[in-house]
């Protein structure tokens, strides 16, 4: 059993302490701390791209949130402005119809006046005209002028009641 | 070394001297053991700086496996030790890659495995051992003996319990190494020994041939668990001088 030769360790223990060692250095001072760079910076890398995105949609949310808030104020102003417009024209509305009420009571009232007027006109004249037929008949009947005065007179009281 | 054994079993773990080489009445040749570890230690090198060359942010195959492994032996220390045992990534990622290594090359036809020599897989696991005992002097002072006197125990239990733990302890370096150097063995003399019957049974030798296949995927299974048992092992022990179970 080529193990249990004895005369083989000595040049076996010595090329695997010459090649151990060799390797332990390679690894530690070269190999290892560059895979380390390398997984570490690409853990970095993607750490910061996590944080970018994070702050992305951050930034997202505040723009989705800042539109949402100018589509509501735009909606309440539209809002506010209808109501402005309404009311202002219903005042307007208000005024004019009672302008023109006014008018027409104004001129409801002329026409009363003018009515009670020619009323009076008329009056006085159906007065007139009685007391000249009054006159007239008087005269057919009688074959005499009677007096003017007491004619009118015995008119105005016929009229008055 | 006859032709008989050349074609044996265990001849494939033959030590070949390539270059002799003596120095100090030492013999430190180079044989075909140290040539696979320093292809392992160049496999290994080029593995790990080659495929990270082009230090992307989206890594391609060779740079995804090269940082795969990187990862699963993080994960592994942090699971095991903790966040503090980090400063051991190097030396546990090294044992790793070099027994994988070591072990994968084994699988090549022709070439040779190292791991299968106790001499190997011994001095590696008393490394470890090593680096337990010191660190854990080191950090505790003699308060690292506390690990032989689990707290929490019966007072009658202590005259049981504590030289079964120090005999379990000073026993790691053999059973890790044990574990590694058998596995190894055993699986490529399985193969050499099927191997021979292919030949030997004639038309009948498809039979161990289709077995040669199947345990051939096995040993692939092996070569790769064995180097995860080592290095979690490793851990285990390491977790023992970090926190004092």
């Amino acid at each position: 059993m080529p193990q249990l030769d004895f005369s083989t360790y000595l040049p076996q223990i010595f090329w695997l302490f010459v090649t151990f060692i060799a390797l332990y250095i390679i690894m530690a001072k070269v190999a290892l701390p560059r895979i380390g760079e390398v997984i570490e910076e690409r853990r970095d890398r993607i750490a910061d791209d996590l944080d970018n995105a994070q702050r992305l949609r951050g930034e997202t949310d505040e723009a989705i949130a800042s539109y949402e808030k100018a589509l509501k104020d735009a909606r309440a102003k539209a809002v506010d402005i209808g109501q402005t417009t309404k009311d202002a024209l219903s005042a307007k509305g208000a005024e004019r119809s009672k302008k023109l009420e006014a008018e027409l009571a104004k001129k409801l009232a002329q026409a009363e006046t003018k009515i009670a007027a020619m009323t009076d006109a008329a009056m006085a004249e159906v007065g007139a005209i009685s007391t000249e037929t009054t006159a007239n008949l008087v005269s057919v009947l009688l074959g005499e002028k009677a007096d003017a005065k007491k004619i009118s007179k015995a008119v105005e009281a016929q009229l008055a009641s | 070394m006859s032709a008989t054994e050349q074609h044996g079993p265990m001849a494939q773990f033959e030590i070949t001297r390539y270059k002799e080489i003596h120095i100090a009445g030492y013999d430190l040749s180079f044989t075909n053991s140290a040539l696979m570890m320093v292809i392992a230690v160049i496999g290994i090198t080029l593995f790990t700086i080659l495929s990270m060359r082009g230090r992307s942010i989206v890594p391609g195959r060779w740079q995804s496996l090269a940082e795969l492994s990187y990862e699963f032996i993080a994960g592994m220390i942090r699971e095991n030790i903790g966040t503090a045992g980090l400063k051991f990534f190097p030396f546990v990622f090294s044992l790793f890659m070099f027994v994988l290594f070591l072990n994968l090359i084994g699988m090549v036809p022709y070439s040779f495995t190292v791991t299968s020599h106790i001499a190997v897989t011994f001095v590696l696991a008393f490394a470890v051992f090593l680096v337990v005992t010191i660190y854990g002097f080191m950090k505790h002072g003699i308060g690292f003996l506390k690990l032989f006197a689990p707290a929490g125990l019966p007072i009658y239990m202590y005259p049981i319990i504590t030289p079964i733990e120090i005999v379990s302890y000073l026993t790691r370096p053999l059973s890790l190494s044990v574990r590694l150097f058998a596995n190894m063995l055993a699986g490529h003399t399985m193969l050499k020994v099927f191997a021979g019957f292919v030949i030997a049974l004639g038309f009948l030798g498809v039979i161990p041939l289709v077995v040669i296949v199947l345990f051939t995927g096995l040993e692939f299974l092996v070569a790769v668990l064995q180097a995860y048992v080592f290095a979690i092992l490793t851990c285990i022990y390491l977790n023992d001088a970090e926190n004092l179970h």
